[in-house]
């Protein structure tokens, strides 16, 4: 073909990335420490990631980006790819690594999907970096558990702890939507389904458990396939289970994983069925995908109060959020807020530019009531011992709470 | 092992299951069909076409939005019937028209290049539309019925004890017609005898005088139409649009298309049919992340003993 100089003209776009690649990269003072997040900030989750990036920066706003002696430079990594519009091994690999290589990198808030958490813990705990999930909270990530014998310790090569959460563990999420369909609802007959990943397969065993445990009949547990669009068949099928139709269906999945298709066709073909979502769903956008008349027919759970019924250093928390970004936050805005206010006190307390005292300062928080969402602690394990849980339904596309229940009360018999 | 005919419950399963897979057979097919004639004229595997069905839903719902602007909310009746009919009239020529755009643009260039390369710049026409949708729609999936409710979720007749509803038979009532006419348009009419032609023999249509662009232009704009026309039906009855439906529909019938045979349009309808009862059913009667393994199971073993397809024929040997 004829040379043009309209080739050029085609080829110049790609070649601004290289040629400008190096304008952002000022030298970092000695001094600085950077706390890296990675969170999915492309596709569905987006919108509650933005608000929990959101509470981060006021975390350390609120510092004025100084704390002791030190600099702090917030990263906010991506680790999702918006050819799968979720998150993805390579993406959060990536951030791992390129965490550990940095190293002004002291502290690494995230991830958002257990299933990312998985993939990343062995590579920092190798490197003493400390994480901080606002949201991960499958429970075989640090508690010993009888479908996995290896874990937690795989994601601890080590041997020493360095991943830590700031929401409550899925053992006691999943009874808790059992809980609320037997004590609440006063419903029967419950149907399962799970969208085959870490988080959704987990919980959804989780809430198996605690429903046999409160005497209610399970149909079934099944895994659906999330690459379907929609799920008429699967629908018409637990409609004609023996017996009649479930009065219950519990999704152990996420927005991302078709939770919101799940809720339309189970209200299109089952007029007296509710369904009960874990926290994957607890956002806007879950809302969106479900379409209309989901009032009363589908409920969340969700680890943690929700922002409208936070009191006290919460309810500022809430104040100022909306006066700085003139939105609501979403119910993990906290959750992003109190994780780098943990981050911080820890990098406080220590004033050394060292990832093992900083790690070891962060599992050893005690107490701690600086955050928005009361006083509470890590345990022996990095998780933390707040657990209230909040049920919300849905109205005019919005969460509403329902019902606040402790995930430690016990169950009735 | 399957109790397909037993009384009580598990009976009207497999009504139900069958009045759905006839449904997702013919969105199926629909969208087998843009596969299906392109290929058959040029021999190309039109990958972006799932994409540009996916832009049509993306159309779908923005039309749908600005009616409830103009109108004020709508719901099942007489506003809602008239906005339905306007989505089946826009969308698929939307859809048609982009298709040719692409054709223009994209694939006629390269029509004297080796096969590969129109293969792989379908690719990147795919990719080009995933982005475009994913600027329009956003990231996150999106349902229709937030904004209206164009067609009721109630039940529009019973045949013994299976409900048809009516999301169901809008589909069947748009989509049969449309392959009536289809067949008649390739079978009995000039252009129909052109694309034939063409399809033939690309060469010697050319020494007899057919303009082949124009033929080739046409079968774009027919398939594009055909994904708009899906992509209508399909919004109405799922709901829920995100910018990567395109992909997994896409492939669904993809396969369809060769499972009936690529190039042949009887066998593209077949194709997705069978897909279609094959989707339901093995949600029904399987467990549902089964399903794509069915599928692409039956694929295989018809592949092994019909490598061309239940209705192809062997192409021809180009010297």
């Amino acid at each position: 073909m004829r040379f043009r100089w309209f080739h050029i003209l085609l080829v110049f776009p790609f070649a601004i990335p290289f040629s400008a690649g190096c304008s952002g990269c000022n030298k970092r003072e000695a001094n600085t420490i950077v706390i890296v997040s990675s969170l999915p900030r492309t596709g569905s989750a987006k919108g509650q990631t933005d608000t929990m990036v959101n509470g981060i920066k006021m975390a350390i706003d609120e510092y004025d980006g100084k704390v002791g002696d030190f600099k702090i430079l917030f990263q906010d990594k991506d680790d999702a790819e918006a050819s799968s519009g979720q998150w993805t091994a390579a993406a959060e690999t990536a951030n791992a690594n390129a965490a550990v290589n940095d190293k002004d990198v002291m502290v690494y808030i995230g991830p958002y999907n257990s299933g990312a958490a998985a993939v990343s813990m062995p590579i920092l705990n190798k490197a003493g970096i400390a994480m901080i999930s606002p949201a991960a909270t499958a429970t075989g990530l640090t508690k010993k558990n009888a479908d996995n014998k290896d874990e937690p310790d795989i994601y601890r090569p080590s041997g020493k702890l360095n991943f830590t959460r700031v929401v409550p563990t899925d053992d006691l999420q999943g009874p808790i939507a059992a809980r609320f369909i037997a004590e609440e609802l006063k419903k029967k007959r419950v149907y399962v389904l799970n969208d085959n990943e870490r988080y959704g397969e987990g919980i959804a065993k989780e809430f198996e458990a605690g429903a046999r445990k409160l005497g209610l009949t399970v149909l079934g547990n099944e895994k659906i396939n999330v690459a379907q669009q929609e799920f008429g068949s699967l629908m018409t099928k637990i409609k004609n289970s023996e017996g009649g139709p479930p009065d219950a269906i519990y999704f152990g999945g996420t927005t991302q994983s078709k939770g919101g298709q799940v809720a339309k066709d189970m209200i299109k073909s089952m007029p007296n069925c509710v369904l009960l979502v874990p926290d994957g769903c607890y956002e806007k956008a879950f809302i969106d995908s479900a379409g209309a008349g989901l009032e009363g027919r589908v409920f969340v759970t969700f680890g943690g109060q929700d922002p409208t019924r936070l009191t006290g250093a919460g309810k500022t928390f809430v104040e100022k959020y909306k006066e700085k970004y003139k939105t609501d936050p979403e119910a993990y805005a906290v959750y992003g807020y109190e994780a780098a206010k943990v981050a911080l006190a820890a990098i406080k307390k220590v004033n050394k530019k060292d990832r093992d005292a900083i790690r070891e300062a962060i599992l050893g928080t005690k107490n701690f009531s600086e955050g928005a969402i009361g006083t509470w602690s890590f345990d022996e394990n990095g998780d933390t011992t707040a657990q209230i849980f909040t049920i919300s339904e849905i109205k005019n596309g919005n969460f509403v709470p329902v019902k606040e229940l402790n995930g430690l009360k016990p169950s009735a018999p | 092992m399957l109790p397909l005919l037993a009384d009580g419950n598990s009976g009207n399963l497999f009504w139900e299951l069958l009045v759905n897979g006839l449904v997702m057979g013919s969105l199926f097919a629909l969208i087998a069909l843009g596969y299906s004639l392109v290929y058959g004229i040029i021999e190309l595997v039109n990958f972006a076409h799932g994409d540009l069905f996916m832009l049509g839903a993306a159309m779908t719902y923005t039309l749908t939005a600005l009616a409830v602007s103009w109108f004020g909310v709508v719901t099942p009746g007489g506003m809602s019937f008239a906005i339905v009919l306007g989505l089946l009239l826009i969308v698929p020529f939307f859809c048609g028209g982009v298709n040719v755009v692409i054709d223009r643009v994209v694939y006629r260039p390269l029509r004297q290049s080796p096969r590969l390369v129109p293969l792989v710049s379908a690719l990147g026409v795919s990719f080009v539309l995933v982005n475009i949708g994913q600027l329009w729609i956003g990231t996150a999936p999106v349902s229709l019925e937030n904004k209206a409710q164009l067609v009721s979720d109630a039940s529009l007749t019973q045949i013994g004890e299976v409900p048809i509803k009516w999301k169901d038979a809008v589909v069947l009532i748009t989509v049969v017609p449309v392959m009536i006419g289809l067949t008649w348009l390739v079978k009995f009419t000039r252009m129909g005898k052109a694309m034939r032609a063409t399809a033939q023999n690309l060469v010697a249509a050319q020494l007899m005088g057919i303009g082949v662009q124009r033929v080739i232009a046409s079968t774009f704009f027919i398939g594009g139409y055909l994904a708009g026309l899906a992509a209508v039906v399909y919004t109405l009855k799922i709901g829920r649009i995100e910018y990567q439906m395109g992909f997994q529909n896409g492939l669904y019938a993809f396969t369809a298309a060769i499972v009936g045979g690529i190039g042949n349009i009887p066998g593209a309808v077949l194709g997705g049919l069978l897909l279609g009862f094959i989707y339901s059913f093995g949600g029904g009667y399987s467990q549902g992340n089964w399903v794509d393994a069915l599928i692409f199971g039956v694929l295989i073993v018809l592949l092994i003993f019909r490598p061309t397809g239940l209705l192809g024929s062997r192409t021809r040997e180009k010297v």
